[in-house]
């Protein structure tokens, strides 16, 4: 930790280009995560005791015979396990997901459709999180103890303990009484404005929502590396050399600790689809996520199963992306 | 007569008073606990402060909607039960369920973690290999779909614990795997070896005792994880419908017509037992963070 050059040498050093063995083995990590999700989601809704046509209809135990054999048709229960799985792999390889029991439409359309909306919303939320979340946490970090520390870190935990949906569901009953921020959906089909700026009038309420919290997650986590950095030794070099406060910190010790907090933006990712889930359910965003809420009225399985894997994919996706960016960042990484 | 075991006990006794003198000192961590202590007390009084009948839709008897006032404090809800009453009961399923999925949680957690970092080889790998997917899966996809397949004849409570704890250890062993590997170093350890100890042996004698402190530690974390886990599946409608948890109360309003209504206290009355619970928690563990971890202390 103390051994490393101070940060502003990274700009100045050529990246050089990663060892092809590495890139090869976080590659096959990520496929073999891709491959679990992969069995976990057939066996989940293959495998369960009784008979799971009866279990997954709508109607229960009284259901109607002929659903009943679609659904045993659609799972093709009777056949043995391999031949099964063999044929579930098979129309994965195609991007074939099934059909929707509720929307009766290829799994894989409904999913292509509600992608861009989910990545609009989340993804313009996510940068704007990391931004002021790890400006704020670095300010807390390096002065620590201060009133903004003290101020921001018990806000953040806060917001940290409060599930995304309910800071949504409290701020739409707000705004449904105050009536100036549209509430729900995502663009309305009778407003004068053009189409991106409805859209983006739309996207105030649910972004603010996610990034609050996300603000909270990553200010915490950079406020976490901050502390770690903030007595190395190179840091003690910078202060001797008589630079000013302000400099060693966005200098010398911003650099060094950003590093461990991307790593954790891709990382936590995973807890982005659920704010997804819950915020997109409350505001009625027609993405992924209020996708997940409606397959689970009826259950949709085969829209669930579609859904499930679409998450996970994209996650271990982001994982890849930061295991191959990270020895990149960190010339430590890459020594080792 | 003084055996191995008791002088290992007597120590541990020594420790948990310094722990104990350490965490007292400890604002924060004080704050928590009373936060904790006060609704422990709630829910265990259930019975004392609020009338179970209140939770029926037939024998409701306040004003529809109304807004809070003396005989209402929280107000009432759609059909005129109170919701103070509903969240005094609440309290019990979701702390219920809470607990419950962080014990089954930190067991997996915890077995899990010794075992990778204890047994090289094939075993090991995949206990290893196993954590390092459950990190990366995201876990509320994964519970909603474990809760979406649980077989219906299991009691929806039940079914919920053990999604809840099956999907939330891998944080745990991580954590756990990675300080038994550094225990697993350690000369007492060779040592037990030399002296023909067993897997056994050397698991529950040497490595448990020495990952126990992190695992209390986690465990308050877990706990705040369990219960926003429990609160949003229930919104999302995949809870107990029989049984009123603080989740439940918020479905139900938003099901309802709490938001073009106005009824705020509807949502906020619950939603901030939620949010207070589990910051009550994760101030605890932040406490005992810092109460173990001396780096920690000598920054504070």
């Amino acid at each position: 930790m103390t051994t490393t050059t101070a940060g502003g040498g990274v700009r100045a050093r050529r990246p050089r280009a990663l060892p092809l063995r590495y890139v090869v083995r976080k590659t096959v990590t990520a496929f073999g995560t891709l491959v679990f999700v992969v069995i976990v989601n057939f066996f989940l809704f293959r495998v369960l005791p009784g008979d799971p046509a009866k279990a997954f209809s709508p109607r229960g135990r009284n259901a109607d015979p002929n659903r009943l054999a679609e659904i045993r048709r659609d799972l093709g229960l009777g056949l043995p396990w391999h031949e099964q799985f063999w044929a579930y792999v098979k129309n994965l390889a195609s991007f074939d997901l099934g059909v929707s029991w509720g929307q009766h439409a290829p799994v894989s359309r409904l999913i292509g459709e509600r992608l861009w909306p989910t990545v609009l919303l989340s993804g313009t939320a996510l940068l704007l999180a990391a931004g002021i979340g790890m400006w704020l946490g670095a300010r807390a970090g390096w002065r620590h103890g201060s009133r903004l520390d003290r101020v921001s870190s018990s806000g953040a935990v806060t917001l940290y303990s409060t599930p995304e949906w309910l800071l949504g569901l409290v701020l739409l009953i707000v705004l449904s009484d105050l009536g100036v921020i549209p509430a729900a959906g995502m663009q309305n089909p009778l407003s004068e404005l053009p189409p991106a700026l409805d859209i983006a009038w739309h996207m105030v309420a649910p972004v603010t929502v996610l990034a609050v919290v996300y603000i909270a997650e990553y200010s915490l986590i950079m406020r976490s590396s901050m502390l770690d950095e903030r007595y190395a030794d190179y840091l003690t070099t910078a202060r001797a050399k008589g630079l000013r406060d302000d400099l060693v910190m966005r200098r010398h010790a911003l650099p060094n600790a950003l590093l461990p907090s991307i790593t954790l933006f891709f990382l936590t990712l995973g807890f982005v689809v659920s704010g997804a889930i819950g915020v997109e359910t409350v505001f009625n965003w027609p993405g992924l996520g209020r996708l997940t809420y409606d397959a689970l009225r009826g259950p949709d399985v085969p829209l669930l199963q579609g859904l499930f894997l679409t998450f996970s994919a994209g996650v271990i996706l982001m994982n890849l992306v930061a295991d191959l960016l990270y020895p990149l960042l960190d010339p430590r990484v890459r020594a080792s | 007569m003084k055996t191995a075991r008791s002088i290992a006990w007597a120590r541990r006794r020594v420790a948990l008073g310094a722990f104990w003198q350490g965490y007292r000192r400890d604002r924060e961590g004080l704050f928590g606990l009373v936060v904790l202590v006060v609704f422990a007390t709630v829910a265990i009084a259930a019975p004392l402060l609020a009338d179970a009948e209140g939770l029926s839709l037939t024998k409701a008897t306040g004003p529809r909607l109304a807004p809070p006032s003396l005989a209402y404090p929280f107000g009432t809800d759609e059909d005129g039960r109170s919701v103070l009453t509903e969240v005094i009961w609440g309290s019990r399923i979701s702390l219920l369920v809470g607990l419950a999925a962080t014990v089954i949680s930190m067991v997996i957690g915890t077995l899990v973690g010794i075992g990778s970092g204890h047994f090289r080889g094939f075993g090991g790998g995949v206990l290893g290999r196993l954590t390092e997917w459950f990190l990366v899966i995201p876990y509320l996809p994964l519970a909603i779909v474990l809760a979406t397949v649980f077989p219906p004849d299991v009691p929806r409570i039940i079914a919920v614990i053990i999604v809840i704890g099956v999907t939330s250890w891998s944080g745990t062993a991580r954590l756990i795997r990675a300080q038994t590997l550094s225990i697993e170093e350690r000369p007492y350890l060779e040592r037990a070896r030399a002296l023909g100890g067993g897997h056994w042996h050397q698991m529950s004698r040497h490595i448990l005792p020495n990952v126990m402190p992190l695992v209390l530690a986690n465990t308050t974390l877990t706990v705040s994880i369990a219960i926003l886990a429990e609160t949003t599946l229930s919104f999302l409608g995949l809870g107990d419908p029989l049984r009123m948890s603080w989740g439940k109360i918020l479905d139900n309003a938003y099901s309802g017509d709490v938001i073009t209504s106005g009824a705020w206290w509807w949502a906020l009355f619950p939603g901030l037992a939620v949010v207070l619970v589990v910051r009550a928690f994760n101030m605890c563990g932040r406490a005992i963070e810092r109460v173990l971890d001396p780096r920690l202390r000598e920054l504070a």
